[in-house]
This record gives C-alpha cells, structure tokens and sequence, in this order.
C-alpha cells in the first residue's frame, strides 16, 4: 500500500514536473523542436523534388510540382497569418498557443524555401515577385522580432533600474514641479528655457527618435546649454540635469520597447499586403491563363 | 538647523492659502499622527511615517519608520538621501513635499496636495512605439487596398469592360486592358515582343488559357506533325505528375500537352525561340514502334546511333501515278521513263565532254551545274528542261526560216507531228536565187503545193519515234492507245527526300560526285541518292564531338517539326529568321509547300 502510494507520488512528481518544464520551455524548443524538425524536412523535401523531378520546359511555378509547392505555400501563409486570430481566443481546447507559435517560426522560415522554388528563381517586375519579396521581407522582420524577444527584454529590465514605466513618468512630473518653483528667480530668457522644457512632450522625436535614440530637438538639452551663470541658475542647472537623466532613462525604455516592437508594423501590414498581392497573383495567372 | 514648512492649500472657490511656520531642530517626523512635525490628514498615510535628519554636510537623510516606503523623486524607497541644494520630493499619499535650500541655508519643505493623476495611463502609453507610428490597422487597409486595386480591380475592370475584339495582335483597337503589364511573368520571346504590351491579342477570354485558334489566327498554314489522336498515341506516357495537371488543366478548358504553348512556352525572357532538341524528338520516336505498332518509321533517336535508311520517293515503275518510297537498302530501280547514262555526260574525255568544249556556252566538259541548278531554297533542284539544259547538244533543228533556224517544238508528240509536217509541207528555200523557168513548177517553185496526203510526215513522225530515232536517243518508245507510236512520259518527283530537307548550299565545298555517283552511273534507272552510310561521314548525333571532320547534328539540321520536309530557317538567313518553316515564293503556280506536303502524305505506302 505504502509502496504504491509514494509509486504514485512519484509519477505524480514526474507528471509535474513535465508540466513545469513545459511551463518555462521556450517556444523555439517546443517539444524537442518538433516543429523545426517538421520545417527541416518539408525543405528538403521540397529542393529534393526540385532537383530530381524533371520540370518541362523549365521549373517554374506552372508545372505541376510548382502548383503543388504554390499551393503549399498560399496554405502556409494563410494560417501563419491566423495566428493573430489563435492568440486572441483564450479558451481552453487541444490546441496550444505554444506550439501554434513554435509551428508560426520553423513553417515560416520554410516558407523560404518553399517560396523560392516556386519562383523557379524567375525573377521580374510584376505582381508575383511582388508577392515574393513581401513574403520575405514578412518573413526577415519576423526572424528580427524572434532575435529581439530573446535578446531585449533582458537590457529592458536593467534599464529600468527597478522602477516601473509609471514611476519613471512620476520622477519626471516631480523634477518638473521643483524645476518650476525652482526657477521663480530667473530672468525672462532662462525663465524661457525652463518654460521649453517643462512643456515638451516627454515623447517627442517621432518613430525615428525612438528607434535610434536621437533627440536633437531636445529642449532640456537646449536650456541646459544655454542656462546663465549664477546662483538660482545653478540650481536650476543642477534640475535640469536630472530631469535629463530622468529622460534619458525614459528614453531609453522607450527605444528598446520600439526596437522590441518595430518589426511588428512591418511584419502585420505587409501581411496584409502580402494577402492581397498573392490574391492579385493566384487571380491574375489565371485570368491570363 | 531650521525648516521652514510652506503648507499650500486651497480654498472651495480655488483661492490658495499658504501658511509658513518655521521648526527648529535637525529631524523632522511626518505622519498621520497629530505629534508628528508635518501632520498630514491622509489614511494612505502612516501614523508615523518618515523621518528627516539633516546631516552633518548638509544633505537630508530620509528614512521610513515603518515598513511602508514613500516616494522620492518618483520612485518608492524606504530610506534615501536629499541634497537641498538640487532639490527633492517626497511623495506621502496625496501630499507632494518639495525640499529645498533657500537663500538664508534654511531648508524649505513645500507641502501641496496633487488630484489623482487618472492620466496616468494614457501617459504610459507614450512608452509604446504605436504612440509614434500610425496604427498596423490602418496600414495594412492602406496597403491592402493599394495592391488590389492596382494590381486585381483595375486591370480586371479594365479587362471587362472593354469592346472584345477577335484578335488584335497590333493592339490598334482603342480601350486596351490597364496596368496588366503588371502580371507578366516574364519577357516575352524577340519574335513576339511587339505584343509585350498587348496581354489580351493571345489571353483572349478571362480565365480561359491561350487557345491553338489564337496562335493560328497569325501563324496560319502552320503544318501539322501528324494528327492528333497518332501524336497522342505515339506519345510515351505522362508522368503521374503531369497527367494529373494535364487532366486538370484540360477539364478547366487547358489545351492538351499537344496545344501550341505546351511546347512553345512564353514569358521565358527575350529569347529566340529554339528549334526543337534531339532529346525533344526521341521522346516519341526513339521507341516509336512499341506505342504505334503500325508505323512505317524506324525508330531514332541520334543520327550517329540510330536513324533508319533514307526512304526517297521515286517512280519505280513507268508512267506511275505516284511515286513511292523505298529504302535505299533495298536498291531501288528508278523507272522515270528517260533513257540518261550519267557517266557518257560527266566522263572528261567522252564525246559528250569534247562537244561541251567546242560550244560556247560551256567551252568545258560538262559539269553537273550545266543541267542541275539549284531552287531558290537551296533545298532542291530546278526541273531539267530539254530546251535550256540538252539542246545544244541534242539539237532539235529541223530547218531555216525567216527567224533563222526552226526546230521541233518538244514537250509533246502532237506538237512534233505537226513540225514533222511542215518540214515536207513547204519546200525548202533555194539555196541561191536562181531564175525560174516556163512551165517550171511543182516543189520546186515558190508557189508550189503538193495537196496529197502527208504521207512523207508520218514516215518521218514514226521513224523519229521508233527505235534509232531522234526521240529515242533520251525517250523510251512505246505504242498508245490505238497502236500509234508514242513515248513513255517522264516521272521525276520535285523531290526525292519527302520527310526531310537537305541544304545543297550548306554542302557547297564538297563536289557533288562526293555523294551523288553521277560519274559511274550507266543508266536512269540508277537513283542516285546517297545512303545514311555517306552522310555519317560527317554527321553524327548530337551528343557527337564536334571535330574538323565530324558535325554534331541535331534532328532539326534537316527535319521540322510542323513540316518535316520544310526547313527551319535559322537566324541570319536571306529570308529572314523565322522559328518554323516559311514557304519560299516559287515561280510554280502551286506553293511548293503544299505540293510537297500533299505527295509526301499520298506517297506514304
């Protein structure tokens, strides 16, 4: 009895312990990489057969390993593409977002072969390499956004410095507040200056700004180099200084989180452009059949 | 050490009341309690919550007394350090505690109450990059759209609304299809390239795929290989692959895989479009016999390896309807009706030779271009007419006459009859003048007529037709219908190798007794058509090396697909290049083409 009760707490153990390592997994290691293993073989299978069948009069999309790796191909990026869809349904059922998103990455990445073979590497200015250079410049921001998810959270966490996104914002309303009764002794232009400041946008400096870090319209800067010499101004000085760190560091939190989501507005629109070039495409070779 | 404790409130109306109380000492306590130094009215608040020491170079040392922390400067800590000289702020519930080092060294706390920030939120969404970049959403409705308007509605609204027309390979009709320029899937063939512009002269209907009718529309009197269920048969089979996509295609209205573009693709690049290969060929006929068991052909498959012997046609026996083809392994006896030993003409120092040399249209022994001169497309050879090509020699003048010499019209024993008649008919002149005499007449006068009966002219029309006459010198004597004397007609096909052509003028450098036995031949009953043995000499397959001596040579070097006898006209040619072969312009009233094609389908046994 006793024997098999601590059996079945082994196994239970066991059977936890699966759960907790499936739990922290990774999805790129999703069972083993079963799902690589699967792009890795749907691949070769596709330059084997590229290779050895014989494509008269030439390989190209219209022969019949063409059509079939066409067809391969329009499946897979349907469904890629209904991933969005997947990981907005939270409901319990067979089907794990896990594995969805593992399959999203290695099919996705197959895609690239899949997708070149078809093309019989006929190459032109026309809706079809349209549809091809979309599908791999989909496919290169997504190879982008999996590189990012596993390298920037970690510089994420250490630029915050334990404080949250609100206490960063808090910070700089609190360096405003002294900033402001801090500079009641100063003249019209520096008064100017910490006015300039105080009233730009924390996030100015567009997309671009964000991605590559630059603000050179920043007016914090601009006052601390332009701020007079003497007492009051010192102090003022001394704010504005902290203020700029404090931005800085929101800055800093802000260019990672763009750089961390850039890839998404190429990646979703060009999904969508994708889907309308490849209908203009399946359409189009054969309403000109 | 002093404080001074700056406490701004304000009242219903908005109005700010600010109150200002001075605290001796190095530490401050600030809570909920009523003993604590800033008493703050606040249940966020601790009842003894911080305390500040002011150290001894002048910073403030803020510590939490309990386990709640506070802010400072924005962030929650439980003990921290102020320099008044930069400023901080203390953050207790709703209470902001600015701390300051006025003028006089005092330390100056400003306590102000902040309103709940509920923007916080929308603030915070300032750290998300779609706050910088307008929404996924919107672009790929913007980009979606672009790209079916532009490439799907446009070109297909402007497909179907135009006037259809049969066919308009010029693209003169107003209302051509918009922006279908975009669905190429490549450069059109140098030979179609005016139509690059022009996607609906060939894709006619929508969803239809380019139709023969529309390839013939211009390419008309396009020859056939053969017909199509024997194609079809002959045909090794399809790959499951291709016999999938074929029963596909065909079931959507696709031509088979014998429609013109199965073979002749498109939008390959601006390419010539190329004979067919070797490989192309032995597709069907390396194994012909085993699909079409009831084929005349031999199967082939390289000229070096496998190619049956050269079946010409010819007429093997007199007067014949029609020629028939025989392999030349089986020594073919050649009966055109002529009597013609080549060797008498060709042989230097014969009687033929030393009468070519005292002519002075030859001055030479004769050639075999003195008789055989080449067509226009130097395939075959002009007919050999008596008058242009033998009379000189084998003269035919029969008399003089005012013109200077009569002779007897050739072609045809009516025609000759009645020249034979003639000659005994009207005198012969007097050879000098010579005065007439009385009573003189009859024959010999210029007023003479002999009113009997030509017998002298049938004598000579038999004499000229029999054995040892004139005629028989080249014709075979023969009795017609009724027993009068005739000649055999002469049978000479326009063209020996029906289902293949060869080029006289690619051979110029060799002599023609090189291939064709004209100097030894004793009779025309000989054909003198060389054997597959002489051509592969030089040529061989097309897998062959190419030497000095040996020609690699393709199947499309003397046979077409479309029409095998006609020639596929490469590059560069007099005529102009054309992918197929092009009837050239004869003087015979009939096209050559179609005489060839008809006897070559009629000949076939």
């Amino acid at each position: 009895m006793a024997t098999k009760a601590s059996g079945s707490a082994k196994a239970r153990f066991k059977q936890d312990e699966t759960w907790r390592d499936s739990d922290h997994v990774s999805f790129l290691k999703h069972r083993g990489f079963r799902w690589l293993w699967i792009a890795l073989a749907l691949s070769g299978i596709s330059i084997a057969g590229y290779a050895l069948i014989d494509q008269q009069p030439r390989p190209n999309g219209g022969t019949w390993f063409g059509y079939t790796l066409g067809t391969i191909g329009l499946g897979l990026i349907i469904w890629l593409s209904l991933l969005g869809v997947r990981k907005r349904r939270i409901n319990p059922g067979a089907w794990s977002l896990k594995a969805w998103t593992s399959a999203h990455v290695y099919l996705g990445l197959s895609l690239v072969v899949v997708g070149t073979l078809h093309t019989g590497f006929q190459i032109g200015w026309n809706v079809h390499t349209l549809a091809y250079v979309l599908m791999l410049v989909v496919i290169a921001t997504g190879i982008y956004g999996v590189i990012v998810y596993a390298t920037l959270p970690a510089s994420l966490s250490a630029n915050r410095k334990e404080m949250t996104r609100a206490q960063m914002l808090d910070a700089l309303t609190a360096v405003n507040r002294q900033l402001e009764s801090a500079a009641q002794p100063l003249g019209r232009k520096d008064a100017d200056l910490v006015i300039a400041a105080l009233e730009q946008d924390t996030f100015h400096g567009g997309a671009w700004g964000r991605l590559t870090g630059r603000y050179p319209r920043c007016a914090t800067a601009r006052a601390l180099r332009s701020i007079s010499q003497g007492a009051a101004e010192e102090r003022v000085a001394a704010l504005l200084t902290k203020r700029s760190e404090q931005l800085a560091q929101i800055r800093g939190a802000a260019r990672i989180r763009a750089l961390l989501e850039v890839w998404l507005f190429i990646h979703i629109p060009l999904t969508f452009a994708l889907i309308a070039a490849l209908t203009a495409h399946v359409i189009s070779v054969f309403y000109y059949w | 050490m002093a404080f001074l404790i700056r406490t701004i409130d304000f009242t219903a109306a908005g109005r700010e009341i600010v109150r200002d109380r001075v605290v001796e000492r190095s530490s401050l306590t600030i809570g909920r309690a009523a003993e604590c130094d800033i008493h703050l009215p606040d249940l966020a608040v601790e009842q003894r919550h911080v305390q500040i020491d002011a150290a001894a170079d002048g910073t403030l040392a803020a510590q939490a007394l309990g386990t709640l922390g506070f802010g400072l400067d924005g962030r929650i800590v439980t003990a921290g350090t102020i320099d008044p000289r930069t400023g901080g702020e203390i953050a207790l519930g709703a209470a902001r505690l600015a701390l300051a080092r006025e003028d006089d060294g005092a330390v100056s706390i400003t306590i102000r109450q902040v309103a709940n920030d509920e923007t916080k939120a929308d603030a915070l969404r300032g750290f998300t990059l779609a706050s910088a970049l307008p929404s996924k959403r919107a672009m790929s409705w913007v980009l979606a759209s672009a790209i079916l308007l532009l490439l799907l509605a446009i070109p297909v609204a402007s497909h179907l609304l135009r006037t259809p027309v049969k066919n308009d390979p010029r693209g003169e009709t107003p209302g051509q299809v918009v922006l279908d320029a975009a669905w190429t899937s490549g450069a059109m063939s140098l030979k179609h390239h005016d139509l690059e512009d022009n996607c609906e002269s060939c894709h006619v209907a929508a969803f239809e795929s380019v139709q023969d009718e529309t390839c013939v529309s211009c390419h008309k009197g396009t020859g056939t290989h053969a017909k199509m269920p024997r194609i079809a048969a002959g045909m090794p089979a399809l790959s499951p692959g291709d016999a999938i996509q074929w029963q596909i295609g065909e079931g959507l209205g696709k031509e088979g895989p014998l429609g013109c573009v199965s073979c002749h693709s498109e939008h390959e690049g601006p390419v010539r479009q190329k004979p067919a290969s070797e490989a192309f060929c032995a597709d069907c006929h390396d194994t012909l016999d085993t699909r079409l068991t009831d084929t005349a052909l031999g199967n082939a498959h390289d000229f070096g390896k496998e190619h049956p012997q050269f079946r010409p046609a010819f007429y093997a026996s007199f007067g014949a309807a029609k020629p028939v083809r025989a392999s030349l392994d089986s020594n073919p006896v050649e009966r055109s009706g002529l009597v013609f030993p080549h060797d008498v003409h060709t042989d230097v120092r014969g009687g033929a030779a030393r009468m070519a040399m005292s002519l002075s249209q030859y001055g030479a022994p004769l050639e075999c271009k003195d008789c055989h001169s080449l067509d226009a497309d130097k395939i075959g050879f002009k007919e050999v007419k008596m008058e242009d090509d033998c009379e000189s020699c084998h003269s035919l003048v029969s008399g003089r006459n005012a013109a200077g010499f009569s002779k007897l019209r050739h072609g045809d024993v009516q025609d000759l009859a009645q020249d034979l008649a003639r000659i005994t008919y009207i005198p012969r002149p007097a050879i000098a003048p010579r005065r007439a005499r009385p009573g003189q007449s009859g024959s010999s006068s210029a007023y003479a007529a002999d009113f009997g009966r030509p017998v002298r002219a049938y004598i000579g029309l038999s004499n000229a037709l029999s054995s040892g006459g004139v005629c028989t010198e080249c014709h075979l004597p023969i009795r017609g219908k009724t027993g009068q004397a005739d000649l055999m007609p002469v049978n000479l096909p326009d063209r020996f190798l029906t289902s293949g052509f060869f080029n006289h003028d690619a051979h110029k450098r060799e002599k023609c007794t090189d291939c064709h036995a004209g100097d030894t031949s004793k009779a025309a009953t000989d054909l003198l058509i060389p054997d597959l043995k002489s051509c592969r000499d030089c040529h061989l397959g097309a897998a062959a090396v190419k030497t000095k001596k040996i020609v690699p040579s393709e199947c499309a070097m003397c046979h077409a697909y479309h029409l095998p006898a006609g020639q596929w006209l490469p590059n560069g040619s007099p005529s102009g290049a054309a992918p197929h072969y092009k009837p050239p312009s004869k003087p015979k009233s009939t096209p050559y083409k179609s005489t060839v094609a008809v006897f070559a389908r009629k000949s076939k046994p």
